[in-house]
């Protein structure tokens, strides 16, 4: 085009894009099966960013997150097996938008194993703010990523599920889809126990938690509260941490 | 406004749907964009962060959009603007504070897909001329970027950078001759 071979270098620095640079941009996303139904799943580079159910999914992401939304080949590593099995714990998340505190309250909230649930005040403890308790409902009630971090494990002590993103029934489902026993926890909570001990280890978990299921009922022993039991004799439990929240 | 049919494809996509016709925003000007970026920052690590940061910009104001305003729009020259007020506001922030932001991610420093044959020889022709580039004052630079780089008109550089036609020419013939000497006799 032209003889300049200063033109021609200068034109010749123009390049290309790297390949790479349009999943900085915009997320993607797809339609996945879980307990609850068909889910929307927007992610990024980064990991998943967005869980959805029913309607409005792609005007929601966008007033959340302000990137583009465009529909992805396969689903992200982990996606489907986490949907499927309830252990979320390898799948990456971008929560990239979130306050710190949301963020540690969702880490705290992804510790809890499939089958066991724990008190809002327990998250809180968890964070460093044992008095946030409200603010921990509020943090889990805007979780971007229901299912994959377990908002749903974090329930009232009174047994009661409580509130959920995707609603109240869908909370119980699923936790009685994983095997916690809702009913035996609001019985025990109606007689005012909220952790449960066991004379031949001599330790007081949480009523869900793995050891606490373990109990025969001869040497399992109730309480109203962990300084209770502690006077009793007992320790609290590593596995499920109840100290954290007394 | 009227017709919408006469419009060219990226700006019909992104009336039909902002986030298809954002794809093809991005496809048409990638390498617009991403060349101005590096010539003007000089490295690939900031060039990668500067489309990325222009595009989702790009979007955002556009989802905000009324019709007229997209079906108005000159997305080259927009998207161009866009880019300049970030490199500009980068570039007067990093004099001020240099810490970066923990939460991104590294970034690469050279082109992952450059061979090092390909590297070799950027580094004996473009890497001269990216250099002296580096050299020119911040107007000529730019003007001679838009113009010879990425082959802009004279008439939309100076809607980019909002300024009289001739003060462009007059930005880019500087540029050239002072290209010119500090590259010898080329």
């Amino acid at each position: 085009m032209t003889q300049d071979p200063l033109l021609a270098g200068l034109a010749a620095l123009a390049t290309d894009a790297p390949d790479g640079l349009l999943e900085r941009i915009a997320a993607r996303w797809l339609t996945a099966p879980s307990p609850l139904g068909e889910l929307s799943v927007a992610f990024t580079g980064q990991g998943i960013a967005y869980v959805h159910r029913g309607e409005g999914f792609a005007a929601a992401f966008r007033a959340r997150a302000g990137r583009p939304l465009l529909p992805a080949d396969r689903p992200p590593a982990g996606l489907l097996p986490a949907l499927r099995t309830g252990r979320s714990s390898g799948v990456a998340l971008d929560l990239r938008g979130l306050s710190d505190f949301q963020r540690d309250v969702l880490l705290a909230a992804r510790t809890i194993p499939r089958g066991e649930v724990r008190p809002y005040a327990w998250i809180a403890a968890q964070v460093g703010r044992p008095k946030a308790v409200r603010a921990v409902g509020a943090a889990l009630g805007a979780n971007p990523v229901p299912l994959l971090v377990p908002c749903h494990r974090v329930t009232r002590s009174d047994g009661v599920a409580g509130d959920y993103v995707f609603g109240a029934a869908a909370k119980e489902r699923l936790l009685v889809a994983e095997g916690v026993d809702l009913d035996a926890v609001r019985r025990l909570a109606r007689a005012r126990v909220f952790y449960l001990a066991s004379d031949t280890t001599g330790v007081v978990c949480f009523p869900t938690c793995h050891n606490a299921r373990r109990i025969t009922a001869a040497h399992r022993h109730g309480f109203r509260s962990l300084a209770q039991a502690q006077e009793a004799g007992y320790r609290p439990c590593r596995t499920c941490r109840p100290a954290l929240a007394a | 406004m009227s017709d919408i049919d006469c419009l060219d494809p990226v700006r019909k996509a992104l009336l039909d749907d902002l986030d298809g016709g954002f794809a093809e925003l991005f496809g048409a000007y990638r390498g617009v964009v991403f060349s101005t970026a590096l010539r003007l920052s000089g490295r690939w690590a900031d060039a990668e962060d500067l489309t990325a940061e222009t595009f989702l910009r790009a979007y955002r104001a556009v989802a905000g959009y009324e019709r007229e305003r997209i079906a108005a729009l000159q997305p080259r020259a927009w998207l161009l603007t866009i880019l300049l007020n970030i490199w500009r506001n980068c570039a007067r922030t990093k004099s001020r504070k240099p810490p970066p932001d923990l939460h991104e991610e590294p970034v690469d420093t050279v082109d992952p897909r450059e061979s090092v044959e390909d590297a070799a020889v950027r580094h004996e022709t473009g890497d001269k001329l990216a250099e002296m580039l580096s050299m020119l004052p911040e107007d000529q630079r730019v003007a001679v970027v838009l113009r010879h780089v990425v082959d802009l008109p004279v008439h939309e550089i100076a809607t980019v950078l909002r300024i009289p036609q001739g003060t462009v020419k007059s930005h880019v013939s500087r540029g050239l001759r002072r290209l010119r000497t500090l590259g010898g006799v080329q």
